[in-house]
């Protein structure tokens, strides 16, 4: 098995400059799916070469995910074939998918955390010692699990739990699975979207590595920077159909977005135009202790008018403040200040009561209820309000759902419509949505535009930019570097859970933050 | 009434009509008298266990607590001379005390609920035996309380009064859980204690309340139970109760996980369970299968529901599909 692998690296050792001249490894031709009411694919076509790394975007809804659930065999195109290794296929089934060298790493990575790293990649596939009671033989395990960690360049070893795994090592981990059923087209399904940049340059390596095995790499993602870095080609999706394909020497961020949504650009620039100067300060944190650094204190404080960007890699304490300041986190040490006056949280339901809203970072565990309607969720921190002595008025409901619909555009049927149904950016726009209605003094927004279309995040920043010209304190906690330059006023680095710096608009640059945060002096 | 409550009524008027033609003394007014004390009786817990799990708890300790607070009761009025619009009350409060002991630990120390209200109801059954030193509470011979009988086991145009007091309670309660603000907030943390965390509603206290309701319910039946049976060995009285409130929130389409299920649905598969407790005296099925019999249509009942449920969803998305079909040829 590990010979057949190893003839093939050698074949496709120069894949990259004959790429042209040899037979594809996948073609698409003529795919077309619909689901009721929407045409998901219409007659698209694409083909990958061996060695090939392709970069696939496009806005949420594009078709990404129907196109990744036909290459998984998980759903069968209505007409158009696919054709893998030579082989024409109506539809792939998941088995044909396997067996064919095609592995997925998604987004949400499947790995027991419980478990070692080497049992993780041969999970039900271990190796068994001889003997009627077929122990799993962990020596062999990790055997075997070696070399593959080390073609994904990992700095870990086999028996490292899993648990103990930054989120770029369990990619690593999953990648390694891939290559241990011998992949030879491996599709990321937005591996960076929730990296650190540090981490992400690792992930970028990786990619590198298996294009140089002469594996193909199918890179789906929001980060267009990434693509551009590490893309030989760039394949962009729109309403189901090819909207174009730029050839390594034209893959330009401007260029990608153009071919996405045709538009915008433009609204990020808006979104960054303040149309008048910050106030005092609204909230503030004095010597603040988090769970995550607890002998670490914190101070920072956000004014009336601003977006204030807090920037900072994954685990750098962010959003153990933001929990702090919206009082579901008790903080260790330290005061909290509103407008001046001591405050003092005991709930998330006191910040409520202070006109402090959180957004956070995980919209389907703690931003919305996904069971809920749109009406009901958006009425749910304000309930009282909408009831009669205490009997819920279903019509207030609906009133204030509705103006908030408009007001947001959110797009569904109806506001009795279950959020679970909606795509992401329409769910974030009910968490909005839901703090809105009510009135805010301090909007505290954690990756607001998280996993959700370029469409929806420049309406998110419009709305961010109302609120702060409202005179409401804008925080905005992102990992994405081109949102937090592209749309705050300030920018707060955090780095190992202290503030290392904060910069003003003619301080901005990649270099300064990325200085910060890993916690040098900016330039 | 959502559809899942119309099968439960069309199932319960099935069975009764069965049983009605192989024995027509089911109809007897005695026999119907008869069996909706007893749905009164055990519908006023199952509301309580259902304030619970609608949250994703579970409340383990009902039974116990039924021999602990009737044995309290009978001992007050009947042993210490207390009257019983004094110790009616006292008990109620007594309930409510142990609900909030119990969602305390669940919500403020974190325990599991499962582990709180077994230790409760290993607790309150020994301290029920203790109490009485492991005798019979009851009262002496000839020992009479009219008015507190009448409201008990008493009955009004031959209806029993522990059912007009189930149907009162519902109301008051399907208002609480259908229409209030509690009772959203409820839903709400049962489907999602985070997200409802997140949206600024005191979740911990909600679920106190949740337990407490439960206490004071448990506690009220806990009397009519001491009243209905006049003496009370703390041994064996009110054994398996929280089994009865739980698999009649179960049949009324309660989920365990919490979040889902009707008041109309809990009193139903009360009503269900206490048929089929009838249907075997009625059919002279040998008393011993009871549980059996009722542990094997509860699996049946839920079986048959998650069935329908996936037998839809199929349906549905052959719909769908056909329908998309139809519109990719037709363009």
């Amino acid at each position: 098995m590990a010979h057949r692998l190893l003839s093939g690296m050698m074949n496709y050792s120069d894949a990259s400059i004959s790429a042209s001249t040899i037979a594809p490894f996948l073609s698409l031709e003529g795919v077309r799916k619909t689901y009721p009411g929407v045409v998901a694919l219409d007659g698209f076509s694409m083909d990958v070469r061996p060695g090939e790394v392709i970069g696939l975007v496009g806005e949420n809804g594009a078709g990404k995910s129907t196109l990744m659930k036909i290459l998984g065999g998980v759903t069968t195109p209505d007409t158009g074939t696919v054709i893998v290794d030579g082989v024409a296929h109506d539809g792939l089934t998941v088995e044909a998918s396997i067996g064919s060298g095609i592995a997925f790493v998604h987004q949400e990575l499947n790995l027991f955390e419980n478990l070692d790293v080497a049992a993780n990649i041969f999970f039900g596939r271990e190796p068994w010692r001889a003997g009627p009671l077929k122990l799993v033989d962990r020596a062999r395990l990790r055997a075997l699990s070696a070399p593959l960690l080390k073609r994904v360049g990992a700095n870990f070893s086999a028996d490292t739990p899993v648990s103990a795994l930054s989120l770029a090592q369990q990619q690593m981990v999953e990648i390694a699975k891939a290559l241990s059923i011998e992949a030879r087209l491996v599709i990321l399904d937005e591996p960076t979207s929730s990296l650190p940049l540090a981490e992400t340059d690792k992930l970028l390596d990786v990619i590198r590595a298996l294009k140089a095995e002469g594996i193909s790499v199918i890179f789906i993602s929001h980060r267009l920077h990434e693509v551009e870095r590490v893309a030989d080609r760039v394949v962009v999706l729109r309403d189901g159909m090819l909207a174009g394909t730029l050839p390594k020497n034209a893959i330009n961020h401007d260029q990608m977005v153009k071919l996405m949504i045709g538009r915008l650009l433009k609204e990020r620039e808006k979104a960054a135009e303040s149309a008048r100067p910050p106030g005092t300060v609204a909230l503030s944190a004095k010597a603040i202790r988090t769970s995550a650094y607890p002998d670490r204190p914190v101070d920072l404080g956000v004014r009336h008018g601003e977006i204030l960007g807090l920037a900072g890699l994954v685990g750098s304490g962010r959003t153990e403040l933001a929990r702090v300041l919206f009082g579901i986190e008790k903080a260790l040490g330290g005061a909290l200040q509103l407008d001046g006056t001591d405050l003092v949280l005991g709930s998330a339901a006191d910040a409520v009561a202070n006109g402090i809203f959180l957004v956070p970072e995980d919209r389907k565990l703690t931003g919305i209820l996904l069971d809920l309607s749109i009406a009901q969720n958006i009425s749910l921190p304000n309930l009282p309000a909408h009831a009669r002595r205490f009997l819920v008025s279903a019509s207030a409901e609906a009133v204030t759902a509705e103006k908030q619909k408009r007001n947001l555009g959110i797009k569904a049927p109806s506001v009795a419509t279950r959020t679970g149904t909606l795509s992401g950016g329409n769910q974030q726009k009910v968490v909005l949505a839901k703090w809105l209605a009510m009135h805010p003094k301090v909007m505290i927004l954690d990756e607001p535009t998280r996993g959700i279309d370029i469409g929806a995040k420049a309406e998110i920043y419009g709305l961010m930019r109302a609120l702060a010209d409202a005179g409401v304190a804008v925080l905005m906690i992102s990992s994405d570097m081109e949102e937090v330059i592209g749309v705050s006023d300030r920018i707060a680095v955090m780095h190992e859970g202290q503030i290392s710096g904060i910069l003003d608009k003619e301080q901005f640059s990649q270099e300064n933050v990325l200085l910060l945060a890993v916690g040098k002096q900016p330039k | 009434m959502s559809k899942k409550d119309l099968g439960l009524l069309i199932l319960i008027l099935v069975v009764g009509a069965v049983v009605a033609i192989i024995n027509p003394r089911f109809l007897l007014p005695i026999n119907l008298a008869n069996t909706s004390n007893l749905i009164g009786l055990f519908g006023i817990l199952a509301i309580g266990q259902a304030f619970v799990i609608i949250t994703g708890g579970i409340e383990l300790s009902v039974g116990s607590v039924v021999a602990l607070l009737g044995v309290l009761f009978v001992d007050f009025i009947a042993t210490r001379g207390m009257a019983w619009p004094v110790a009616l009350p006292l008990i109620l409060v007594l309930g409510g005390l142990i609900g909030l002991a119990h969602g305390w630990l669940i919500t403020r120390l974190k325990l599991q609920p499962f582990v709180v209200t077994l230790c409760g109801l290993l607790i309150y059954r020994g301290v029920a035996r203790f109490y009485t030193a492991d005798g019979t509470a009851g009262f002496a011979f000839g020992q009479n309380f009219p008015e507190l009988e009448f409201l008990t086991a008493g009955r009004s145009y031959g209806v029993p009064n522990s059912f007009i007091a189930l149907i009162v309670i519902a109301i008051v309660t399907w208002v609480v859980l259908h229409r209030s603000v509690f009772g959203r907030y409820l839903y709400a943390i049962g489907k999602n204690e985070e997200a409802a965390k997140y949206s600024g509603i005191r979740t911990g206290r909600v679920v106190i309340a949740a337990y407490v309701i439960c206490g004071v319910l448990t506690a009220l039946s806990a009397i009519y139970f001491a009243m209905y049976t006049r003496s009370i060995s703390p041994a064996s009285h009110g054994q398996f109760y929280e089994l009865y409130a739980i698999a009649a929130a179960v049949l009324g389409g309660f989920s365990l996980r919490g979040g889902e299920g009707s008041l109309i649905g809990v009193i139903l598969g009360t009503v269900l369970l206490q048929e089929l407790q009838n249907l075997v005296n009625l059919l002279g099925i040998p008393s011993s299968l009871n549980f059996a019999v009722m542990g094997g249509v509860i699996l049946i009942g839920v079986l048959v529901d998650q069935q329908w449920g996936v037998f839809r969803e199929r349906r549905l998305m052959l719909g769908a599909a056909r329908k998309g079909a139809a519109g990719a040829a037709a363009e």
